[in-house]
């Protein structure tokens, strides 16, 4: 399953296109910083409601490829140019955390 | 290998360049991928601790082929339970950096968890400072 698949297959939004081609390995879920920094794994997604810029710095200490932020959730300005900086793939999901959640398991588990 | 970056108080938004700096440095050295992943776990939770805590401060970090040295000492409040701090889930972060997804009292046991050895030096009213050592074999 790589990045690109995760997108048609979750109709998600792409901000900004990066590692389409990588594989996905699993995902995690959380809006707490140091529990992605403590917990995430290289390779997973990160499904977040969080916006701001310190997301793409972890996503790139973590080799987190793609970020997947619920419910139209709009990042800061900062947080895109930063992306495109560190590559990586900025995808936004109308739904909520629990369903873009179920959805994803059902692809990679 | 020295280097130095500087910490300023609330600045959120340059938070982590020292640690991707840092990053970028291992891996053009071929440092093996699970240190520079300790390493930049905890160089980063210590400089997002100076930037919610303190009032500003420095960060230095020494590499050579056996260690890499981090210290992290800022002018700030201090830490006045040091064992309280040190325990998952203990915080006293303004609401602000919890908003922003800090504050869950996961950064200090996160910088142990992925250190061989942590060193914390703390003087309330006057400042922390925090030295981190990663050893490379």
């Amino acid at each position: 399953m790589t990045v690109k698949d995760i997108i048609e297959k979750l109709e998600l939004e792409c901000l900004n296109e990066a590692n389409l081609d990588a594989e996905v390995t699993g995902a995690y879920a959380s809006d707490l910083l140091s529990d992605v920094m403590g917990n995430a794994r290289s390779g997973q997604v990160w499904i977040t409601m969080q916006t701001h810029k310190n997301v793409t710095a972890i996503a790139s200490l973590k080799d987190i490829p793609a970020v997947i932020i619920v419910r139209s959730g709009v990042p800061d300005e900062d947080m895109l140019e930063h992306a495109k900086d560190e590559d990586i793939c900025i995808l936004v999901s109308k739904e909520p955390t629990f369903q873009v959640c179920g959805k994803l398991y059902e692809l990679i588990k | 290998m020295h280097y130095t970056f500087n910490i300023e108080r609330g600045n959120f938004t340059d938070a982590g360049q020292a640690s991707s700096s840092v990053k970028r440095t291992l891996k053009q050295l071929g440092v093996d991928p699970a240190n520079i992943k300790r390493t930049v776990v905890a160089l980063f939770e210590a400089e997002i601790n100076a930037v919610a805590h303190a009032y500003g401060g420095t960060i230095d970090v020494d590499i050579d082929g056996e260690k890499i040295v981090m210290v992290v000492a800022d002018e700030g409040p201090g830490i006045p339970n040091l064992d309280l701090a040190m325990q998952e889930g203990w915080s006293t972060a303004s609401q602000k950096v919890r908003e922003m997804g800090y504050g869950a009292g996961m950064g200090l046991p996160n910088i142990k968890k992925n250190t061989d050895d942590l060193k914390i030096d703390t003087k309330v009213g006057v400042g922390t400072t925090v030295t981190m050592t990663v050893y490379l074999n």
